[in-house]
């Protein structure tokens, strides 16, 4: 390979460039340098000539271009016709597009106050939509109770299959886990006072009002919640939905509401599943702490009734819905790449896990006003 | 390159997905400059061959040379060469969502080569120029229309100046106006870089507009019916389904 390089002759009516060498990715390319030339009394015509070129690639091109730019800026010819001819070719296709010129960003002067403009109108947006798919969804439901929906039984016990049998390993192993960490945290003080009997009152209240229904969510919000969304955002990008839509069907009825009534039915019975497995991880570790099978079992028996089971079971109805609406409004409005697919997915979660924080917050202030 | 090889030789390729065979029986030749038509009825395998020959599906059986070098019994080292020297376009574009328009086109130069990013940036730049769209560098594909979304995708096909373009269908989508104006910049691109272009395509105009060679692909048969200059072939085939696809008419209409 013989480096690239020119040789500058200023002549009477052009400034002649001669080229020499291979002009090869691989190698180091001469920058046009544009200090060479005085532009002041520049002469109208740039003669480009080929006097021993080589091998050559796009970065001949480049060079070329770069001399085209400066001959552009300055009003000058560039004369390319003692090139290789398909350098010409080349020249005349890339510069056959007038580039296209952005529009200038009308936001630089304020733009943090047009950022938290924007993110506060964003967060109003979403609650809007929530409250619209919300609305939506009950209307659907009625024409459902009432027989009229376009809503596929197999399509209900599909998702039912998804949602329950499918998630039982690992709400069991998550379940009997939480139930052994809150009878671990209540020994610490308990123990003290002589009294880890009643660590079966803390593990059953927990597990049944509280933490069955939660955890329970959290694991659904990430796995039901994101694939729901991710289905529905790649039906999205295939244009399922567009089919759906143009052949008169409600998404709603066709895609939500199935999905919705698999996880409301499913998930109350998650959560008394969680609830008991919690409490039996809950008694592995008590049985460890001088309490025995019976004594943990009684004392359970005690501690909780039907009304604080069924405070979990309230809860967990409303989690589902939550969840269901997180994913399927996710992915409804996913955008039209791949990318969208995935953004979709993480807005579904997040937002599952935001709603259920907050509507178990409002349970437990509920609760304690009715005094249950 | 050895000249004493046509660019691309195909012999005896059987392809299939699982026990059930796509193709078999392909024999045919690309010669250095030609723009090479995979043709053939939807459903027929011309995807699959193109796929077969980039290395992406391994055959069953054949073999798929370049210039003279089997691609499958090469080492990784030496398809890795192979595959430095082709730009390939996909069906549609193919490209990266979470890159702008520049990052997509310069991620192959940044693979293969160790230019600055002044460089790669005015490379760059001449590549988009080059497919009509300079100026779209910040772009993120999903501001892009379907037909840029092609010229996009041959942007980066063409990054690295390649000896062989693969395309699968290019006109895909794209309104007759725009088809032909890739169909023309395909060819000047092609004719500029000294190219050679293997096409999928099904597409009539195309096909006989800027075809120089061509091999024509069966879905019942599962085998070839014929190879060589589509323009040849429209009036001297003696595959009768040749001709007819050709002439875009049905057995029925030509006996009648």
């Amino acid at each position: 390979m013989i480096e690239p390089s020119y040789i500058l002759e200023t002549k009477e009516q052009s400034i002649e460039l001669h080229l020499n060498g291979d002009w090869c990715i691989d190698q180091t390319i001469p920058d046009f340098n544009q200090q060479e030339f005085d532009t002041s009394c520049a002469p109208p015509r740039l003669c480009l000539i080929d006097q021993s070129i080589g091998k050559w690639d796009s970065m001949l091109m480049l060079f070329v271009m770069q001399c085209y730019r400066w001959c552009k800026s300055h009003s000058i010819t560039l004369d390319v016709q003692q090139m290789p001819p398909a350098v010409g070719k080349l020249l005349a296709v890339a510069t056959a597009v007038v580039p296209y010129e952005p529009h200038p960003d009308v936001h630089s002067e304020a733009q943090w106050a047009w950022f938290g403009g924007r993110r506060i109108q964003q967060t109003f947006k979403t609650f809007k939509e929530f409250l619209e798919f919300t609305g939506s969804l009950s209307k659907t439901l009625v024409t459902f109770l009432k027989g009229d929906a376009n809503t596929r039984t197999v399509d209900i016990m599909y998702f039912i299959e998804q949602v329950g049998p499918k998630a039982l390993g690992i709400i069991t192993l998550i379940s009997l886990l939480v139930g052994m960490i809150l009878a671990y945290l209540g020994s610490v003080q308990l123990r003290q006072l002589g009294a880890q009997i009643y660590v079966a009152d803390l593990v059953a209240i927990g597990m049944t009002r509280e933490m069955g229904a939660l955890m329970t969510g959290v694991i659904l919000a990430g796995r039901t919640g994101a694939a729901y969304a991710a289905q529905l955002g790649t039906m999205q990008v295939n244009e399922e939905i567009d089919a759906i839509q143009t052949m008169s069907m409600s998404t709603m009825e066709f895609l939500v509401l199935p999905r919705i009534l698999a996880l409301v039915m499913i998930m109350p019975l998650l959560c008394i599943y969680s609830a008991v497995l919690g409490m039996l991880g809950g008694a592995i570790v008590a049985t460890g702490m001088d309490v025995s099978w019976s004594q943990y079992i009684l004392e359970t028996q005690g501690s909780i009734d039907l009304a604080d089971f069924m405070c979990g079971i309230i809860k967990s109805i409303f989690f589902a819905a939550l969840i269901g609406i997180a994913g399927c409004q996710a992915g409804l409005s996913c955008g039209r790449d791949s990318d969208a697919v995935g953004f979709a997915t993480t807005t579904a979660v997040v937002r599952a896990i935001v709603y259920l924080i907050i509507a178990d917050a409002a349970f437990n202030i509920l609760y304690d006003k009715m005094g249950i | 390159m050895n000249k004493a090889y046509p660019t691309v030789q195909v012999r005896d390729l059987k392809m299939a997905y699982g026990s059930r065979v796509v193709q078999q029986h392909l024999s045919f030749e690309v010669n250095k400059g030609d723009i090479f038509f995979v043709v053939g009825g939807s459903g027929c395998g011309k995807t699959t061959l193109l796929k077969n020959m980039i290395g992406l599906i391994d055959p069953i059986d054949g073999e798929v040379l370049y210039d003279g070098v089997s691609f499958y019994k090469s080492d990784p080292l030496t398809q890795s060469e192979l595959l430095k020297k082709w730009g390939i376009t996909y069906q549609s574009g193919a490209l990266f969502s979470s890159m702008t328009l520049a990052e997509n086109v310069a991620l192959p130069i940044q693979q293969y080569t160790n230019l600055t990013e002044k460089q790669i940036n005015e490379l760059v730049d001449y590549k988009l120029s080059l497919v009509g769209l300079s100026g779209y560098q910040e772009f993120y594909p999903a501001e892009m229309s379907g037909g840029m979304h092609k010229r996009a995708g041959l942007a980066r096909a063409i990054a690295l100046d390649p000896e062989l373009l693969f395309f699968d269908e290019p006109s895909a989508g794209l309104d007759p106006m725009s088809s032909q104006l890739l169909d023309e910049l395909i060819v000047q691109i092609c004719e500029a870089l000294g190219a050679t272009v293997i096409i999928v395509s099904h597409e009539l105009p195309s096909i006989l507009s800027i075809g120089t060679n061509s091999v024509f692909l069966d879905t019942d048969s599962k085998t070839m019916l014929d190879k060589g200059n589509p323009k040849y072939l429209l009036e001297h085939s003696k595959n009768d389904k040749v001709r007819h696809f050709l002439t875009r008419t049905s057995e029925h209409e030509s006996l009648s």
